[in-house]
């Protein structure tokens, strides 16, 4: 390799700030540090999608489902497939450069498969979270591992499934585990070397603030994990990450107050992981109401003045709007069906719980949504074009049965155990919110619970997929269907677009293949 | 459950007899978010079955508790041994239906089968139609008082998956659906594929079933024949 390419793999914080100057690559897990999930390339458009074809693929091992956000920058797409490995595919062709293959033990406890979401990239290496609770930094040009920690203990059920979020020298990372009893935290490590710089407990120990929510000893397998990747703002420089569900997730017997910061969105300064402002979206939570999405920042008008904002369509039904700053509670706004909070204080965002109704009983409470969510870890996508904020729903409820809680380090931690509604067929939706009241533009219907994601892009079409496997492109304007293609696999993933040699492409990841579609 | 095999494979722990109640509680906090509290399956397949694909034997059942099916969805567990055989021998008796005796002739049911016309709709042993579930098997995995009662009143428990759809005038069960299309066989066996876009009418009956009512039909000792001939169908070996 010459020298230019070797210069050209360098993936600067510089470049990581200003992904504008290359809207053609995908630098970050959400393609900036705001979390838009938006493509600026408009090469793709309305009225020429339906031109729209495979260009390659390329087809991984493994059976579990595929997850994978890929990077793309400097000609070279990087992608990462269940377990825990990682793949770097040359652009032009889909044929594989490296790959870092990782023997990963039997025995993994993991409430939801052995998957992962993606890597981060910074300075000419790549970083990749392992589900046996390693980070791994790896030769962006080889695959080479540069260095490779433990930072939990895989026989407790900690496990890491998110990609980081690299900024300035180092990386930040989350991890999961709390259906197993497991205590939150959210960690950022040195880039060149791999060290600890600071971490982040999400459930408080004795003397902090915050460990009052908590009923004795509950702290400690409180769960409040930070599974998803998050945002950044460098102006306020302030990392956001979403926290799922204290555990046990469906007994709150066990675990009396609020569970501060389980279900939260938290700030954190990001040079010392010390706590800016936190919000907490369902306290006391008992309907595993996990908080794990994607903090979306935009800077708009509110009464009159400009304020840096965050949008957040929680897992719990509600649409949110804060105040990044501050974290002062703007605006809350029902966008689906739900029956576990009998409204939300206009004041404080703090909801009235339905509990006599939603906590798990010995005959079945209902509860809408079930405890995968309407929003889950799957991308929203935000257009700065349409200013619409485009989030795939599960429309979806079941039973809760009361069940044996007992912790024992390693095992479930559950307290309930679940049933679906017989004869209700569950959907999915599409839906377009304007950004700034929640308020619904238009909706499209999918004809199962999605578990992908959804891109915008500049060509004003908003893209997604099903479970049937069917990959799709609306109009943004008004859900239309323009483009379809039936890829046989599930989809579990968000697509992404970027540009080679002058061409846009949209790539996404569907079944066992990471699909890749341009004009003709 | 075979007594004598699990001797031999687990001698150290059949020194004594599995903890019923152990087994319960370890199922109901650990199985039952996905296989459902009776084994009835939910995010996880059913349990309630007399075998089990992945766990043909008792050890097996142990080994796959204890591993997960890495790829399959299940996780693995950081059950100890006696743990391990306590919960898989609850798996076991998931799967075990009280088969009480049943009062009629199964050999003269099967002329009652053919009579009321069940073939034209359902098939048995790879004999006809593709309407209505398959009843190869069926006596594994329902009991006769279920089964009578599906035979007199169908409509009150639809087996999962079946799905009636009305498409423009073409009415049949769901074979497949996804967004766009949707795939239905009618009642003749015939296949039809559609693009929703293209239909003017298209609605969805879940819950609803295409089965008559035997009720007043069969009665008597047909109707005993009858199920005593499905009860003792049996699953291929």
């Amino acid at each position: 390799m010459n020298l230019l390419l070797l210069l050209l793999a360098q993936l600067t914080y510089d470049r990581l700030l200003h992904p504008d100057r290359e809207p053609g690559n995908w630098l970050t897990y959400s393609g900036n540090y705001a979390s838009h999930h938006y493509s600026p390339l408009g090469q793709i458009t309305r009225a020429n999608v339906g031109r729209l074809k495979p260009a390659w693929m390329y087809q991984i091992r493994g059976r579990e489902h595929f997850e994978t956000m890929p990077l793309v920058f400097d000609g070279v797409m990087y992608i990462t497939d269940p377990p825990s490995d990682v793949t770097a595919l040359d652009l032009r062709t889909g044929r594989p450069i490296w790959h870092y293959r990782r023997a990963i033990p039997p025995g993994i406890a993991v409430c939801c498969g052995q998957v992962n979401r993606g890597v981060a990239a910074l300075g000419g290496q790549i970083f990749v979270t392992t589900i046996d609770a390693h980070v791994v930094a790896l030769d962006a040009a080889t695959g080479r591992v540069r260095w490779d920690i433990e930072i939990a203990d895989r026989k407790l059920a900690y496990s890491l499934t998110a990609a980081p979020l690299a900024l300035k020298d180092r990386i930040i990372v989350g991890m999961a585990g709390a259906e197993y009893g497991v205590r939150g935290f959210l960690d950022a490590y040195d880039a060149k070397t791999g060290r600890r710089l600071w971490r982040f407990y999400t459930t408080p120990g004795p003397g902090e603030p915050g460990h009052e929510t908590w009923s004795g000893d509950s702290w400690k397998m409180g769960g409040a994990t930070t599974w998803v990747t998050g945002s950044y703002d460098p102006e306020l420089n302030l990392v956001y990450w979403g926290t799922g569900n204290p555990g046990p997730d469906y007994d709150g017997t066990v675990r009396a107050g609020d569970n501060l910061y389980s279900d939260s969105v938290i700030a954190l300064d990001a040079d010392t992981g010390k706590l800016k402002w936190h919000f907490q979206f369902t306290p006391h939570d008992v309907n595993d109401m996990d908080s794990n999405q994607i903090p979306v920042l935009i800077d708009a008008p509110w009464n009159g003045r400009m304020r840096k904002l965050m949008l957040f369509a929680n897992r719990n039904a509600f649409y949110y709007v804060l105040d990044r700053a501050t974290g002062e509670f703007l605006r809350a706004r029902q966008f689906t069906r739900q029956n576990w909070a009998k409204s939300i204080d206009p004041k404080t965002g703090r909801p009235v719980p339905n509990i006599e109704q939603t906590t798990p009983n010995s005959t079945g409470a209902l509860v809408y949504p079930d405890d995968d969510g309407t929003s889950n870890w799957f991308s929203p996508s935000y257009s700065p074009r349409t200013k619409l904020f485009y989030q795939n729903v599960r429309e979806k409820g079941a039973y809760y049965y009361k069940a044996d809680t007992k912790f024992q380090p390693g095992r479930l931690y559950l307290g309930a155990t679940k049933r679906d509604i017989p004869n209700e067929e569950a959907y999915g939706t599409l839906r377009a919110l304007h950004a700034l009241t929640g308020e619904q533009a238009w909706e499209f219907r999918m004809h199962s619970p999605p578990w992908g994601g959804v891109l915008a892009t500049a060509g004003d079409l908003v893209f997604s997929g099903t479970m049937e496997g069917d990959f799709f492109a609306l109009d943004a304007l008004n859900g239309k269907p323009l483009w379809r293609f039936q890829t046989g696999g599930e989809i579990w993933a968000n697509p992404i677009s970027y540009r080679s040699e002058g061409k846009q492409y949209i790539a996404l990841a569907a079944g066992s293949a990471l699909m890749v579609f341009g004009l003709d | 459950m075979r007594p004598v095999l699990f001797f031999l494979l687990t001698f150290p722990l059949a020194a004594q007899q599995p903890d019923g109640a152990r087994g319960a509680a370890i199922y109901s906090s650990q199985c039952a978010i996905c296989h459902g509290r009776q084994g009835e399956g939910g995010r996880g397949p059913s349990l309630a079955r007399a075998r089990l694909r992945h766990a043909p034997s008792d050890e097996s059942l142990m080994r796959l508790i204890r591993a997960g099916l890495p790829g399959g969805g299940m996780p693995g567990t950081w059950l100890n041994d006696f743990e391990l055989r306590d919960v898989a021998a609850h798996v076991r008796s998931l799967g075990r239906f009280p088969r009480p005796p049943v009062a009629g002739d199964a050999a003269r049911g099967e002329t009652v089968y053919l009579k009321a016309g069940c073939a034209k709709c359902h098939t048995l042993r790879g004999e006809g139609g593709a309407f209505g579930p398959d009843l190869t098997g069926i006596g594994s995995r329902r009991n006769a008082g279920h089964l009578r009662a599906s035979v007199l009143d169908p409509a009150a428990d639809v087996p999962a998956g079946f799905v009636l759809i009305h498409a423009d005038k073409i009415t049949g069960a769901r074979v497949n659906e996804d967004t766009f299309s949707v795939q239905i066989r009618d009642a003749s066996g015939k296949l039809h594929s559609f693009w929703k876009s293209a239909l003017t009418s298209l609605r969805k009956e879940p819950g609803k079933t295409a089965m008559p009512s035997y009720r007043g039909t069969l009665q008597g000792e047909d109707l005993d024949n009858l199920i005593a001939y499905l009860a003792s169908q049996e699953d291929l070996p």
